[in-house]
């Protein structure tokens, strides 16, 4: 049952990050493109959250909370550059 | 043994000598500077005896055997005589030249270095190891070179020095690569078996290059045609250096390497006809152009350059006999040409004048002088009863003796007798010149005797050339045969010092040069007429347009292929990278090697396509700059994905914290930067480019296939296997990085360290134009720090720290480590700039980033240093485990000290590049008008 639904997820969460390619790549904004690499971080941690459910180890879970906590960091940054250009003032 | 090693390192501490009792009167640090050296001569005397009984004293300090890299000395016949001429003549030039030198020259500066020369010139004789050998004689270039220059205010002393140490230190260049070769040759570099395989090098395909090569090194030395012009130019010197070094010592060191690799080299066509028809043209170029000086000492410097290539000549004619007559001329040549250069420089020190134009008739001013001038020159000219004389015969008789030139040997001896023509000519020209030809005219100052002890030195010396002229037998007869022994590695032949030996061919062409010389002075007028006829040429104009000439186009070559372009740069490294690899994988013929493959998934794919797409994406839009980080930031997430998913945790979380330091960087300095970048290339560089990087990315890519398809066997087996038992962790990475290899990482947090300063002195006070407005013209916002990123930024830094603390210390058993833990650490920190701004933080942030860089590199210096306290080697860690109530067994590890000064660098040095450089702006900023 569990393997089915990590093959499950992993489908759908492929088909996310595909998607979310496909709105950076399209824009039309910078806005679009910086939402677009956050959801990717989002997915990321799913995935390596998924492989370690699959893997039986809990080794990834550590990759996987620094990528939600820096993944935070570039996003800011980036937000922060369009809002006043200089991000650290 | 012990006293052997002392022989040249006694001099080495009396270079001090004289700097420390330079503020002693001038009599006292000349009597304390000679106080080694005379210790020296004495030690070296000591072994006279053994050393005239056939033996050999070698004395050895291995240092990296291996490489054939020992510090090792050898006293023998040949060593022994260049020891003492070195050590003897050197006592005297002391003497000299504290009267010499006037009270303006530092005489302690001036002792220092002439002790130091004496330091080099005594390596060179006695190495018995030819790498150290080379470095003996580079020293003596590099000494000779202060030496010369050291009336550094004159031009022509500067000129000369820079002459004189161009051209020897090109030819102890090609002297290294020769005895490198001859060294790889035998497969020893000791010199003794150098000497001892005279057959195995000569049968050697490598003959002509050591030959040819080590042969440089002795022409440019010993200022052998073509290479002379540097020797006159030497003579800005002060004159007790040319009497040294220009007579008895450094000139003496090219052909004393003739005569120490005369076993090894010598007896081949090759070296009978390079050596003997340089030695022949020097002697007779050398000995033409000093009867045309009209300065003193420069007549001196040519008549050496001809008396060196007589020498030379004599090594080339391949008879032992030449050999011995060569030895000996060494000693005679030292002792009459050094008395000759004090006598010179005794008169342009009491009548301020070397212009043999001006100086004439001295004879009724120096009496006592002028006698032994003309007793030095008589030896020079080779007048009978001096020393000169008995070797010039020597030689004359060697030139009928040999047969080099075939059929056209009679050459030799003509020449020969002409060259000693000339000899008698140009010493005539100095005793006869100087001394009497009528009047003194405008000389500086009225001539007059010199200070008595001044003349000491040039009396020994000039008691020594009559000594050995009447009694040879007795005055260097056991040294003479001892040297020549050496000389040769094997028995001297039979020779005679006589003074006579009844009426021959050789004394005939004595008698030949002696009339010839006299008749040839009587009417210079003629040849001096002969010789205007010539331009003028001055060989210093010529080498230093020479010079010139070869900077102009090293600049040239270094503006071509260092032009600033970046471009150019990644091009040539990459083409030069492929054809290396190309090359050989056009050997190998099946890429796929042997290993299954890992079957392949739809994930994996997914990722694949998407780091290919964005890594396109980035290329492409290269141009946008904010669109092309962010596509490159994709691409860092899928390598980080990629890591993980193939067992290696840590390179993730590395590369993960990496990329986001290397984002905030880059966003920092994209600010300053056009939003927009220009159209740069060319189409056809956009051609070249892209061929030349798909080309390479081919074939990194083919490596990479090749390589991961075949089973290494590599040395991460060690680092497995011995990283619980050697390191006490059980995360490889972290005890490679902290005990295995704890030493580059300390070198690497070092230069790390080294960077964040040098990026911190960069743009300390600099402030940079600041755009009002992005790319699209819109104004900055209004609100400098918002609310909601405030409020998460804070409340996110307890978590980060404690992120940090957690990776730091699981780091040695699992993914983790000060590294990664100092940057997770910077990043949290870096976000409360972001959120809260500089000022905010500079109240609650009080540490000095360049203090934590320094403690940090302390910290894991310390701790490295910290195991020598328990017997143990640097860096090498320790580890226990231990037990508490509550937090149960754990373990302790000196490598976690190591790893908390990595992680202190880290912070450090990121957060000082990062801070600064978003202090970049200044607290004012332009404003513009809000678009209605």
């Amino acid at each position: 049952m569990l393997n089915i639904t990590i093959i499950a997820v992993a489908i759908c969460i492929c088909i996310a990050l595909i998607l979310n390619l496909w709105r950076l790549l399209k824009g039309p904004t910078i806005s679009d493109r910086i939402l677009a690499l956050d959801t990717m971080y989002i997915n990321a941690i799913a995935l390596i959250l998924l492989y370690g459910i699959h893997a039986r180890s809990s080794l990834y879970f550590e990759a996987a909370v620094l990528i939600a906590m820096l993944g935070f960091v570039s996003t800011a940054a980036l937000c922060k550059y369009l809002l006043r250009g200089d991000i650290i003032e | 043994m012990n006293s052997l090693i002392w022989l040249p390192f006694l001099p080495l501490l009396g270079t001090l000598v004289p700097l420390l009792s330079a503020h002693l009167s001038r009599t006292a640090c000349a009597f304390l500077t000679a106080a080694l050296p005379a210790l020296t001569l004495l030690l070296v005397l000591s072994h006279a005896g053994d050393i005239f009984q056939g033996e050999r004293f070698h004395a050895v300090i291995p240092w990296i055997p291996a490489i054939g890299l020992d510090l090792a000395f050898r006293l023998d016949g040949l060593a022994m005589l260049f020891a003492i001429l070195i050590l003897g003549i050197g006592l005297l030039v002391i003497l000299y030249a504290r009267y010499y030198l006037s009270a303006k020259d530092s005489i302690g500066k001036f002792y220092a270095y002439l002790i130091l020369f004496m330091f080099a010139m005594l390596g060179v004789v006695l190495s018995d190891n030819l790498i150290q050998l080379w470095f003996f004689w580079e020293l003596t270039s590099i000494s000779s070179f202060l030496l010369i220059s050291f009336w550094g205010h004159k031009t022509e002393a500067r000129k000369g020095a820079r002459m004189a140490l161009t051209v020897t230190g090109a030819g102890g260049l090609a002297l290294l690569a020769g005895l490198l070769i001859l060294g790889n040759t035998v497969g020893s570099f000791s010199l003794q078996d150098v000497l001892d395989n005279g057959d195995l090098i000569k049968a050697s395909a490598n003959y002509p290059i050591i030959v040819v090569l080590v042969l440089l090194g002795a022409f440019t030395k010993s200022a052998q045609f073509p290479f002379h012009f540097w020797l006159p130019n030497a003579m800005a010197a002060p004159t007790p250096v040319s009497a040294y070094l220009h007579s008895a010592t450094m000139v003496k060191a090219g052909i004393f390497l003739m005569a120490r690799f005369y076993p090894a080299l010598a007896d081949t066509n090759l070296w009978f006809l390079i050596v003997s028809l340089t030695g022949l043209i020097t002697f007779l170029v050398g000995a033409y152009i000093a009867l045309f000086q009209h300065d003193l000492k420069g007549l001196l410097a040519n008549s050496t350059i001809s008396h060196l290539g007589l020498i030379t000549l004599l090594l080339g004619m391949g008879t032992d006999l030449a050999a011995v007559a060569a030895i000996f001329h060494i000693i005679n040549h030292a002792i009459f040409k050094a008395s000759l250069f004090m006598a010179a420089g005794i008169i342009d020190h009491e009548s301020g004048s070397r212009d043999m134009r001006n100086l004439n008739g001295l004879w009724k001013y120096m009496p006592y002088t002028a006698t032994l001038a003309m007793v030095a020159s008589a030896s020079m000219a080779g007048v009978p009863l001096m020393n000169g004389f008995l070797s010039k015969e020597m030689f004359f008789t060697e030139t009928l003796h040999q047969a080099s030139l075939g059929s056209l040997s009679w050459f030799i001896p003509v020449l020969a007798t002409l060259g000693g023509v000339f000899a008698v000519a140009y010493s005539m020209r100095f005793i006869h010149d100087v001394f009497f030809n009528g009047e003194p005219i405008n000389l500086p100052k009225t001539p007059h005797e010199p200070p008595r002890y001044m003349r000491v030195p040039v009396e020994i010396l000039v008691a020594i050339c009559l000594f050995v002229g009447i009694f040879p037998s007795l005055a260097v007869g056991d040294l003479l045969f001892a040297a020549a022994n050496a000389t040769l590695n094997g028995p001297a032949p039979d020779y005679s010092l006589a003074i006579w030996h009844g009426f021959n061919l050789p004394l005939v062409m004595s008698i030949i040069a002696l009339i010839g010389g006299l008749l040839m002075y009587k009417n210079r007028a003629h040849l001096f007429k002969f010789q205007a006829q010539f331009p003028a040429s001055d060989p210093k104009l010529v080498f230093e347009s020479a010079i010139q000439w070869l900077t102009r186009q090293s600049q040239a070559l270094i503006a071509w292929a260092e032009n600033g372009s970046l471009q150019r740069y990644v091009f040539f490294v990459l083409a030069f990278a492929v054809v290396m690899t190309a090359s050989s994988l056009l050997k190998l013929n099946t890429t796929a090697g042997q290993r299954p493959e890992i079957p392949l998934d739809a994930l994996s794919i997914t990722c694949a396509v998407l780091l290919c797409i964005s890594a396109l994406a980035t290329v492409i839009w290269h141009r946008k700059r904010v669109v092309a980080l962010i596509t490159l930031s994709v691409v860092g997430l899928i390598v980080s994905l990629a890591f993980a998913k193939f067992s290696a945790p840590d390179l993730a979380l590395t590369q993960l914290s990496v990329e986001v330091v290397t984002v905030i960087l880059l966003i920092l300095a994209l600010f300053f930067l056009p939003q927009k970048t220009p159209k740069e290339s060319s189409p056809r560089r956009i051609v070249r480019d892209l061929s030349l990087a798909s080309l390479f990315g081919g074939i990194v890519g083919t490596i990479s296939y090749a390589l991961m398809t075949r089973p290494l066997d590599s040395i991460s087996t060690f680092f497995t296997e011995n990283s619980k038992t050697g390191g006490g962790g059980t995360n490889v990475v972290n005890v490679i990085l902290v005990d295995f290899r704890g030493f580059d990482t300390l070198g690497e947090i070092t230069v790390l360290g080294i960077a964040a300063l040098g990026i911190y002195k960069l743009i300390a006070r600099m402030r940079l134009f600041m755009p009002s407005a992005d790319g699209n013209g819109l104004a900055w916002s209004e609100d400098r720090h918002p609310m909601l990123l405030k409020v998460i930024s804070q409340s996110l830094l307890p978590l980060a720290l404690l992120v940090s603390a957690y990776i730091f210390l699981r780091g040695h058993n699992m993914p983790g480590g000060g590294f990664i833990a100092g940057l997770v650490t910077s990043v949290a920190i870096i976000q409360q700039y972001i959120a809260h701004g500089v000022e905010w933080i500079k109240t609650r942030i009080k540490f000095d980033y360049q203090i934590m860089i320094g403690s940090g590199i302390g910290i894991a210096t310390l701790s490295g240093l910290g195991s020598w306290v328990f017997g143990h080697t640097f860096l090498s860690s320790w580890f226990d485990y231990f037990y508490l109530p509550v937090i149960g067994k754990f373990e302790l590890a000196s490598a976690m000290i190591f790893d908390l000064g990595v992680f202190l660098t880290v912070v450090g040095a990121t957060m000082l590049i990062l801070a600064n450089l978003g202090q970049l702006t200044t607290s004012e900023r332009p404003t513009q008008q809000e678009h209605e």
